[in-house]
């Protein structure tokens, strides 16, 4: 919308003109008509007249001595840069060349002599409105310049913190390839990873609805809770639980992400998963060359209220030199000329055709570019492959308390019943409290594993009573997790005991560890004797609990095992 | 016989307009015009000839001279094609014809200042 002030602006009004007759009558009418007047009697004057008075307007003669009206037109235009300054030719040319030629100098319009005054008027005024017309376009753009500016700026320190948080996981571990555009963040694209004390890996491939910094910010939250419960140990189901109720307090009603999380665990040789309204993913395992989709099971994070939502996953095995596929809606829902969708049938072609599992992104890139011609910049692509077993050493944490209040000689007990089995994982917990004990911090990975291993084998095999031999094979480690969700969701009785013992032996001290279960037991003997599998889908973890802790023992017909770590004098 | 020769509705503007610089505006077109009738007089080429006439031409269409008018814009369309003694023929027409307004101009300015 573009309004003209009904009253017309009085304006510094330049009359180039070599006549003198000419010169004082067009004064008198551009005066009478309310403007000031400045006059020049050739081209060289009214060039210098407008570098010191800068009139709005000029009124120019086309012939004159010294410098033309074109010329003058010419430099004055030059001079006035972005500033419309319109230059009325005052002539009597009659060719329809020297006509032409005013305009090609810069001049806007003509006025023909004997001038006539209402004419005149009337051009004036119409060259006003579009010099206002230029000044307010000029303006505009100058402020959208300088609010464009502004939001880059605010969009790189947003990113600069923002990197800070992201990049405090381990993205750049050699079994994560990723792709993201740099601001794929402002595109509410998000990408997360991190090592578990146990040394499995989290991965998080989120996006949120909407663009810009609302889409941004919402990850900030997301990302401290995926970092702070994946490194105290808490599992998939507990972080997207906690995930799930931030997001739902925090975002409006229209907001949400979808997010697909990964638990990848070299030592089960498996991964966990949870899909939220993502794009289906892919297991792409070597030995078949099958592509298993990990397809959306669920509503994104941030739509159900905390009692409804659903935190179960999938696990899937996989074995060292099998690939995980991520990506985002950007790669799919790209439309070519026509409004059609790249879709997941072109994406699969690109699968088959790919050759070269390392170019399989620049392949993708590629065939989006031949569909659209161009690449959006929403584009994300993550591909992750299990860590490699010595990579699964995340850094220690820090501590800062002095080491002079450290419990050295207690014991605790604890008893999980059936409905705490159901939902809560005590692990963080009980980890948290043996890393107290400052002897036992440089261990804190391996006791983690061991702790999480006997947890899961008395609550899955003892107090569940599920067959670790189910795990053999593909199929059956699909069941195995399926039955373990329903005997979870159906657990009436039972219970899983864990006692710590914790006493000094010289200057250093030793942790006795025994967990026992409600469940049948199993034959000890038989299972000590069984040679170690090593594709380990099954076998109860029980080569891993004797290779991490000391005198490892089984009572009770396999309901209780007991483990011990030692520690000597700290430096 | 004087509206063979003026305008007399432009001048009548003329006078609306100038206000009391109207007797001014009179004396600087006569001077003008004598400068530029001296100017065609000593044209060498016929260029100079065409941007006189053309200047002549504006001024004069504004001061209402209606057939002074008529033979300036004649000289400029035609200088580059008429022989040196029909360009002088129209010099000595347009001399002729700023004679004859000249007094009329006169007139109209000693009208002018009696009346204010």
């Amino acid at each position: 919308m573009i309004t003209v002030q009904p009253a017309l602006e009085s304006l510094t009004i330049l009359i180039a003109e070599d006549s003198a007759a000419d010169r004082m009558l067009l004064s008198s009418i551009v005066r009478r008509q309310g403007h000031q007047v400045l006059t020049a009697a050739n081209g060289a004057e009214a060039v210098e007249m407008f570098r010191q008075q800068r009139p709005q307007l000029v009124l120019m003669d086309a012939m004159m001595p010294v410098m033309d009206g074109f010329e003058a037109a010419a430099q004055i235009k030059a001079l006035a840069g972005e500033t419309l300054v319109p230059i009325i030719f005052l002539t009597s040319l009659s060719e329809n060349q020297a006509l032409a030629r005013c305009l090609e100098v810069g001049g806007d319009d003509f006025l023909a002599k004997p001038y006539n005054q209402v004419i005149l008027a009337a051009k004036i005024k119409a060259m006003d409105r579009l010099r206002r017309l230029q000044a307010t376009v000029v303006q505009q753009r100058d402020q959208i310049a300088r609010h464009h500016e502004y939001l880059l700026n605010e969009q790189r320190v947003a990113k600069a913190v923002f990197d800070k948080v992201a990049h405090s996981g381990c993205l750049n571990a050699p079994n994560i390839r990723y792709l993201q555009s740099p601001y794929a963040l402002f595109n509410g694209d998000l990408l997360l990873a991190a090592f578990t004390p146990a040394g499995d890996m989290h991965v998080l491939l989120g996006d949120f609805t909407g663009h810009g910094l609302p889409a941004a910010v919402g990850a900030m939250p997301l990302a401290e809770v995926f970092y702070g419960m994946t490194a105290k140990g808490y599992g998939l189901a507990e972080t997207l639980r906690e995930m799930n109720a931030k997001l739902k307090r925090i975002l409006p009603v229209d907001m949400f992400c979808c997010a697909t999380m990964l638990c990848l665990s070299v030592q089960n040789r498996s991964v966990e998963v949870w899909n939220g309204g993502m794009p289906d993913g892919y297991l792409h395992s070597v030995a078949s060359g099958e592509r298993t989709p990990l397809t959306a099971r669920h509503l994104p994070l941030g739509v159900l209220s905390p009692p409804t939502f659903d935190d179960r996953t999938e696990v899937f095995p996989m074995a060292l030199g099998d690939r995980i596929f991520l990506l985002s809606d950007g790669v799919i829902d790209t439309c070519d000329a026509d409004e059609q969708l790249f879709g997941v049938q072109r994406l699969q072609q690109v699968f088959a055709a790919n050759r070269q599992p390392d170019t399989l992104f620049e392949d993708i890139e590629q065939a989006l570019r031949d569909f659209r011609g161009e690449a959006r910049d929403d584009v994300s692509m993550v591909e992750v492959s299990l860590p490699a077993p010595t990579q699964a050493s995340p850094p220690l944490p820090i501590y800062s308390d002095s080491g002079q209040s450290c419990p050295l000689d207690w014991s605790a007990s604890f008893e999980f019943r059936a409905a705490t089995l159901k939902r809560f994982n005590p692990l963080p917990y009980l980890l948290q409290l043996l890393q107290e004990v400052h002897g036992l911090r440089a261990q804190s990975g391996a006791l983690y594993s061991v702790l999480a291993e006997l947890y899961s084998n008395a609550l899955e095999h003892g107090v569940l009573g599920l067959d670790s031999s189910l795990k053999r094979d593909v199929s059956g480690f699909t069941r195995y997790y399926q039955q373990r969700n329903a005997r979870l969701d159906e657990l009436e009785d039972g219970y899983v005991r864990v006692h710590l013992q914790v006493t000094p032996q010289g200057e250093g001290g030793c942790l006795a560890i025994r967990v026992e279960d409600s469940g049948k037991g199993f034959d000890v003997g038989r299972v000590l004797e069984r040679p170690v599998d090593p594709v380990r889908l099954s076998g109860r973890g029980i080569s891993l609990i004797r290779q991490l802790g000391h005198n490892a023992s089984w009572s009770d017909d396999g309901r209780s095992a007991r483990v011990e770590f030692l520690w000597k004098a700290l430096a | 016989m004087a509206d063979e020769h003026l305008d007399l509705d432009a001048l009548n503007e003329l006078r609306e307009v100038m206000e009391d610089a109207y007797p001014q505006l009179l004396d600087t077109f006569l001077a003008d015009s004598e400068e530029r009738l001296q100017a065609l007089r000593e044209a060498g080429k016929a260029a100079q000839l065409v941007g006189v006439a053309h200047s002549f031409k504006g001024s004069s269409s504004n001061m209402g001279a209606v057939k002074l008018v008529a033979l300036c814009d004649e000289l400029e369309k035609n200088a580059e094609k008429l022989s040196p003694s029909e360009i002088h023929e129209l010099i000595t027409a347009i001399d002729l014809e700023f004679a004859i307004v000249r007094p009329l101009y006169e007139a109209e300015r000693q009208r002018s200042l009696a009346e204010s």
